[in-house]
């Protein structure tokens, strides 16, 4: 598995024509099923470039590695903010760690 | 299915780095010019650009100069560039940084204003928003932005490209543009090897694996002239998760050790330069240590300081987040154990390395009215995302100068309807191939006749021949293939982009005899360099009418 999309926070991009991350993943692999909820077509097809991770406005959907590359779980999960993002990363032991890295220069910022 | 027809006076394809950088220069020279971008995903996020990047490869510190940046890049390409458009690239470099800059890309700065020193010509940047920073500048023009549309092939009337074709991935639409000029930017090829990884992690590769040279294959398919397909780049990358070794081995000075802890360039490669060895003998001498029983190889970060892994850690985050995952999966982190290293299956690129149109100084290509751009312009490699930049300038400057007082010209209907029938075939079988099938095929065999992973990328004659039978016969096949819906149906599309490029790309590999970049070119059959016979360029020219690939070779010096 490479994305992991939580229904339970996933809120549909209710009244978008586009859920936000289906209009980004640059493989067209983010859709929304009949239940109004997110998916993934094809888990094999993931680039794992968490571009969808990044867009998504509630955080539910968490980057994770195939099992293939390790059998460990961890996860990674972004926020935006206008000019900077926020990283959380679980490891495999539960522990988490936060990065804040500025992501745009804004004049007067 | 309708059909929708729009006019514009230039028209881009593929909004990425080049694509996105060419419709802001168009709107600053000459800001009434109907652009349109036709984007087969969304601009925002899209191509090599998606994941974010953390350095700038190419820029001219002080103490340096175009020149001696054109003197590295023939080094390190064994004598065989486009002098003449890296130079043109060399000279773009700063300017064009510095206009990416005032769009709102952080960069690491010195006191004085200058940009800090990475590597010898790199820079460090805060990358993981530059796509949407260059998408952001384009919505600030007049461009019309098409995103979810795929290109499938140039408008074309045996003279001029008229525009192109494309397919609305979202509406079904049949999309025909017509153009003064286009602008090719659709990046290099991925996903015509076998990648290191399977199942379901077959796409997690390092190159884009949606940039699969369409544009490549749209040029092929109307008769224009590309070069140095043999030129293939092979990437030294952390193993299964292909993050850039630059950033470790530049950013974090960090050696290359074998499973002994040797550093092995000096230990065993010091007739090829040592630590200072080019950079396919850098890859070279890794897939030779684990020839000989020394591998696995790492980039040995262990000693890094606390501080320095930290900022190696931000700058992956920027560019690419699985290592990241890697690391607090496995428990461990870049100070406790070294990263371990290895060769990626061989892309197609323009970027790093050279494959692409055949291009003059100004960046025209061979035919009358197409124009290329970044990965899919040929003859200067080490452009990387600046050269892209720069090249976008210098195409939409000749683009814009050519097409002044040109009129359109009519689109003779059988051509839409042909490429109609061609793009839209698979979705109305009820049986047949799948493109998935085609991808398994392909990838396998080009893995184990032309040099693949699994033959250490080693090539020769009479399996490149069996290559060039066995691409012949599943290119048969691709006329029974079917497409269940419109996801499927670009899959299809893309499955015959990479078959026309792998073709294309066996002949150039079957007629250099001569060993020019090791792994990248690597002849066991003719394993010496030979500059007496061999600086030139190897160049195709394919047949539509034959379904013949004609090679012709150009002269180096121009
Ligand atoms: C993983 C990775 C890391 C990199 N890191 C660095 C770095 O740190 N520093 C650096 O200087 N360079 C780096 N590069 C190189 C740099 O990103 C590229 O050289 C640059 O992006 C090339 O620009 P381009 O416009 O040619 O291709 P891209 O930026 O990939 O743009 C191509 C565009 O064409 C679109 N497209 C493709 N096919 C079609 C079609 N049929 N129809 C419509 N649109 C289509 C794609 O979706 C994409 O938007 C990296 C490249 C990769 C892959
Ligand atoms: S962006 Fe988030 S909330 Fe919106 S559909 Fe996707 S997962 Fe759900
Ligand atoms: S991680 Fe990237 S490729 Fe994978 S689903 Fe999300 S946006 Fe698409």
């Amino acid at each position: 598995m490479s994305i992991y999309i939580d229904e339970n926070i996933c809120n549909g991009c209710k009244g978008l024509a586009e859920a936000r991350c289906e209009r980004i993943c640059p493989g067209d692999l983010c859709y929304r099923k009949e239940n109004t909820k997110a998916a993934i077509r094809d888990q094999s097809a993931c680039w794992t470039c968490a571009c969808c991770v990044k867009e998504c406005p509630v955080q539910a959907i968490e980057l994770r590695l195939p099992f293939q590359i390790s059998c460990n779980a961890a996860s990674l999960k972004a926020q935006l903010k206008r000019n900077r993002t926020i990283w959380t990363i679980k490891d495999a032991s539960g522990q988490v760690e936060e990065y804040v890295i500025q992501a745009r220069s804004l004049k007067g910022d | 299915m309708g059909i929708t027809r729009i006019d514009c006076d230039i028209l881009i394809i593929g909004g990425g780095a080049a694509g996105c950088f060419a419709a802001v220069e168009i709107y600053k020279r000459s800001p009434d010019c109907n652009v349109l971008i036709m984007e087969k995903a969304h601009i925002e996020r899209s191509g090599c650009l998606a994941m974010g990047l953390n350095a700038i490869n190419a820029y001219i510190h002080p103490g340096q100069t175009p020149e001696s940046y054109v003197a590295n890049v023939e080094k390190q390409f064994e004598g065989v560039i486009r002098k003449d458009l890296v130079y043109s690239i060399a000279k773009g470099l700063n300017s064009a940084v510095r206009d990416v800059e005032e769009m709102g890309l952080p960069i690491e700065k010195n006191d004085d204003g200058t940009y800090k020193m990475r590597g010898k010509r790199s820079i460090r940047i805060c990358g993981e928003r530059l796509k949407p920073i260059l998408a952001e500048a384009v919505c600030k023009t007049k461009a019309q932005v098409l995103n979810r549309v795929v290109a499938t092939n140039f408008i074309y009337d045996g003279e001029r490209v008229l525009g192109a074709f494309g397919y609305g991935v979202r509406n079904s639409n049949f999309y025909v543009v017509k153009a003064k000029a286009v602008i090719v930017a659709t990046g290099g090829a991925s996903g015509i090897y076998r990648s290191n990884n399977a199942g379901e992690a077959r796409n997690l590769i390092w190159y884009c694996p949606w940039n699969v040279g369409t544009g490549y294959a749209m040029g092929i398919r109307i008769g224009a002239e590309m070069t140095s397909f043999e030129n293939r780049f092979i990437a030294l990358r952390v193993k299964d998760v292909h993050a850039p070794t630059g950033i470790i081995a530049v950013g974090a000075r960090s050696k290359q050790i074998n499973a002994h802890g040797e550093d092995y360039l000096e230990c065993y490669y010091k007739h090829l330069g040592g630590n200072k060895c080019l950079t396919h003998h850098r890859l070279l001498a890794t897939i030779e240590e684990t020839k000989a029983g020394r591998g696995p190889c790492y980039l040995d970060t262990t000693t890094l300081s606390v501080d320095e892994e930290k900022r190696l850690k931000e700058d992956f985050l920027n560019m690419n987040p699985p290592i990241i995952l890697l690391w607090a999966a496995n428990g461990m982190n870049p100070r406790t154990k070294p990263v371990e290293i290895h060769g990626t299956e061989p892309f197609i690129v323009g970027g790093h390395c050279q494959a692409g149109y055949w291009i003059d100084k100004d960046r025209r290509t061979t035919i009358p009215g197409l124009y290329a751009a970044g990965e899919a312009a040929g003859g200067a490699p080490k452009k990387y995302v600046s050269g892209s930049w720069v090249e976008a300038r210098i195409a939409s400057a000749t683009a814009l100068e050519d097409i002044k007082g040109f009129p359109h010209k009519k689109i003779d209907d059988s051509l839409i309807l042909k490429e109609q029938e061609r793009v839209l075939s698979s979705l109305n079988k009820k049986t047949g191939v799948l493109p998935h099938e085609i991808r398994e095929r392909l990838q396998k065999i080009m893995d184990e006749y032309a040099g693949g992973i699994s033959m250490n990328y080693a090539l020769h004659e009479e399996r490149l021949l069996e290559a060039r039978r066995l691409l012949r016969c599943l290119k048969e096949r691709t006329n029974d293939v079917k497409s269940e819906n419109n996801y499927s149906l670009v899959d299809v599309l893309e499955c015959i982009d990479k078959l026309d490029v792998a073709r294309v790309l066996v002949e150039h590999l079957i007629y250099r005899k001569e060993t020019r970049w090791s792994c990248y070119q690597a002849r066991l059959d003719y394993p010496e360099k030979d500059d007496k016979r061999w600086r030139v360029f190897v160049n195709s020219i394919y047949n539509p009418d034959t379904d013949e690939i004609r090679m012709v070779e150009r002269p180096l010096d121009r």
